[in-house]
């Protein structure tokens, strides 16, 4: 039933289009059991798209592959069974009670005890007291929660989260992702989209896409070292000197952070020779960094668009 | 903070009787949802109440008291006398009284008076004579509804006035024949034949309406996709959104039939739960129609206007509008096709003349079929995925 390998996702050379479009491009990934993928990219980048044709709300035009041992084409109610999908958009009935809500849902996987199940959920929600409160009076922090409750009530493998921490406070969302990485350690899957840099870097593996290619895949530290990336930080008086930079032969990313700015480029030597004139500079202090997530992401973001736009 | 993670027992997934454990939960979603919309959920009482009222009261094809002009172009006691007969049968009154043939014209053009009446001079001679003479009686046929009823029972009036008088050939204007229905509305009263067609025509509007919109308003929502998304199978999403509203429209049918009995005076002569039982299977029938809407159209808005493209032929070709029988022949085949046709037939069966289950045979067998062919396009229609 599982695959027996220890491979929750298994897919090869995803592609599909809409209307002549092509949303997601030969796109192949692997999932760990148990483990947290994050799934990254620009938005229209394909991700959701992607995430609809592992649960089979979308049949690829070509590709194929396995999710949870079933396959994606043939076997998507069984796939059903055993995934939990929270879409982007908040998709329980809002004129429902929280209480409803989670029975409607216990009913629809065939749940033993319906109301138990959701006495349960409501309780370890941490939502007891307010079980007639009507779900779209809950704000989004609870909203994200009752959802994430919803999916993962029917005990399912694999959940499939489309951004799900989009417009929710930062403690909300630290909560979040502490459900998520327990949610884990009791072997559950989790593939997860998000924009936020830092929360990638609480994934165990991360992918990056963007105009439906998958461009990088792998740990963080993977990921930024294949990038090969080189990154100066300069502190000081940084007044005009973006725009004096940007564009010089070597320099293919400035980007300010805080009161320093980030000069990143593939080829070291150009790199190097581009802002030399600027080292000597007094007032300025410059300093060879590791690249961030987020350095290593604008760059690919910057160089897919030139390839595939 | 309490976690999610699941530490109680895990619960077993049972698979028996799962088509009617999903049935189920899609039922139970839907009540709770129309209990929340007070909107639509004061619909199903203020829709059948209005229309019933507004129908039944101020749209009343057996007009009385028509506006009338008289042309006098003599003065003689079997002019009088006509007048008065006419005046007496509670269609005319005469609010003009004119002896100049351009006034008469210039009142009936003006839309003042819907009836004029000419006695022409030499009337009450001729007639004594036994020259069959001319009683020129103009309508305004813009309303042939008005119109053709008080012209119907012109000849009948005309006899039973004067016939004690002399013997009166052909009046001018009696191309028209008391229509055949009056065999049981002896009084000719429309609130007979509108009423149960009535129960029919509002139950049309309000039953595909409801469900019109039950898929467009998930897809607009965004709760289809995570629908989509656990197993349900589109059978189940139908039966779950088809059997609340068919208790709506039970509650619908019930009120209607109470107000058309209590507050109009229509007769109830066949077998009530003859009556009950056939219009579950015709509000059914609207209700998978409208959920077929449901499933092709794109948004509420589309939905609603599929909706209302059905209605109209249906208040047309059915026979509430016009009488079935005179329909052109295509218009006939079209409004066969038409749940609203056989369930006119039923109910006015039922209530008017008492019919019981054989005589409604046929019309019984074409509800169900057309529930089953819209029921199957619904299910074949229902898209599994969001391709």
């Amino acid at each position: 039933m599982n695959g027996g390998n220890g491979i929750a996702i298994d897919v090869k050379g995803l592609t599909k289009s809409f209307g002549g479009r092509e949303v997601v491009h030969d796109l192949s990934m692997q999932v760990k059991r148990g483990s947290i993928y994050g799934f990254l990219g620009p938005n229209g980048s394909g991700k959701t798209t992607t995430i609809r044709i592992l649960c089979g709300l979308l049949t690829p035009d070509s590709g194929e592959g396995t999710c949870l041992g079933y396959d994606i084409r043939r076997d998507a109610e069984k796939i059903k069974r055993q995934v939990g999908y929270m879409t982007q958009r908040f998709s329980l009935y809002q004129d429902l009670s929280v209480r409803e809500n989670l029975e409607f849902v216990a009913r629809l996987y065939g749940l033993a005890d319906a109301r138990g199940a959701a006495r349960d959920m409501i309780k370890r929600l941490g939502l007891s007291g307010r079980e007639e409160q009507l779900a779209g009076e809950l704000s989004g922090g609870w909203k994200q929660r009752l959802a994430l409750g919803a999916c993962t009530l029917p005990n399912p493998q694999l959940l499939l989260l489309d951004e799900p921490t989009a417009g929710v406070d930062p403690k909300a969302r630290r909560d979040f992702w502490n459900e998520i990485h327990a949610l884990a350690a009791d072997g559950l899957t989790v593939l997860v989209s998000t924009h936020y840099m830092d929360e990638a870097e609480r994934c165990h593996e991360i992918a990056y896409i963007a105009y439906g290619h998958l461009l990088a895949h792998g740990t963080v530290e993977e990921v930024i070292a294949k990038s090969a990336l080189t990154t100066y930080t300069v502190t000081g008086e940084l007044n005009g000197l973006a725009a004096e930079l940007a564009g010089k032969p070597g320099v293919d990313m400035v980007a300010p952070f805080g009161t320093s700015l980030h000069v990143s480029g593939r080829d070291v030597a150009a790199l190097e020779a581009s802002i030399a004139p600027w080292r000597e500079k007094s007032g300025l202090h410059w300093q060879k960094s590791a690249p961030s997530l987020e350095d290593v992401f604008i760059e690919l973001m910057g160089r897919s668009r030139d390839n595939f736009q | 903070m309490s976690t999610i993670r699941a530490t109680g027992p895990v619960r077993e997934i049972r698979d028996r009787f799962g088509f009617w454990r999903r049935s189920y939960a899609m039922m139970a979603k839907e009540f709770i949802q129309l209990r929340r919309d007070r909107v639509s959920f004061a619909m199903i009482v203020a829709i059948p109440v209005m229309q019933l009222l507004l129908f039944g009261y101020a749209i009343n094809t057996t007009p009385h008291h028509l506006p009338s002009a008289v042309l006098l172009q003599e003065e003689s006691d079997l002019a009088r006398s006509v007048l008065k007969a006419l005046e007496n049968t509670a269609y005319f009154r005469f609010v003009y009284e004119v002896h100049d043939v351009d006034d008469f014209d210039n009142l009936l053009k003006s839309g003042k008076v819907l009836f004029g009446v000419e006695i022409p001079r030499g009337f009450e001679r001729a007639v004594r004579r036994g020259d069959k003479p001319a009683l020129l009686v103009a309508a305004d046929a813009t309303d042939p509804v008005a119109a053709s009823s008080a012209l119907g029972s012109l000849g009948m009036i005309m006899q039973t006035a004067l016939q004690h008088d002399l013997y009166i050939g052909d009046a001018p204007a009696l191309p028209f024949e008391i229509r055949a229905h009056a065999r049981y509305n002896p009084a000719a009263e429309s609130r007979l034949n509108i009423v149960p067609g009535l129960v029919g025509t509002i139950l049309t509007m309000t039953m595909l309406i409801f469900t019109a919109l039950s898929v467009t308003r998930e897809i607009e929502r965004g709760t289809m996709e995570s629908l989509l998304s656990m197993p349900i199978k589109p059978v189940e999403v139908m039966i779950g959104k088809i059997v609340p509203y068919i208790l709506v429209g039970f509650i619908q049918a019930f009120l209607i039939v109470n107000i058309g009995v209590f507050l109009f005076g229509v007769p109830v002569l066949g077998n009530l739960l003859l009556l009950a039982a056939l219009s579950t299977l015709f509000i059914a029938a609207n209700l998978a129609i409208g959920y077929t809407f449901s499933t092709i159209a794109q948004n509420q808005l589309q939905a609603i206007q599929m909706s209302f493209m059905f209605f109209l032929p249906s208040i047309l070709l059915s026979g509430f509008m016009f009488p079935f029988a005179g329909m052109p022949a295509w218009a006939q085949y079209v409004g066969e096709c038409l749940p609203l046709t056989h369930y006119l037939r039923i109910v006015r069966a039922i209530m008017l003349k008492g019919a019981t289950m054989p005589n409604l045979r046929f019309d019984t067998l074409a509800l169900a079929a057309l529930m089953l062919i819209a029921m199957t396009i619904a299910v074949t229609r229902f898209r599994r995925t969001l391709d």
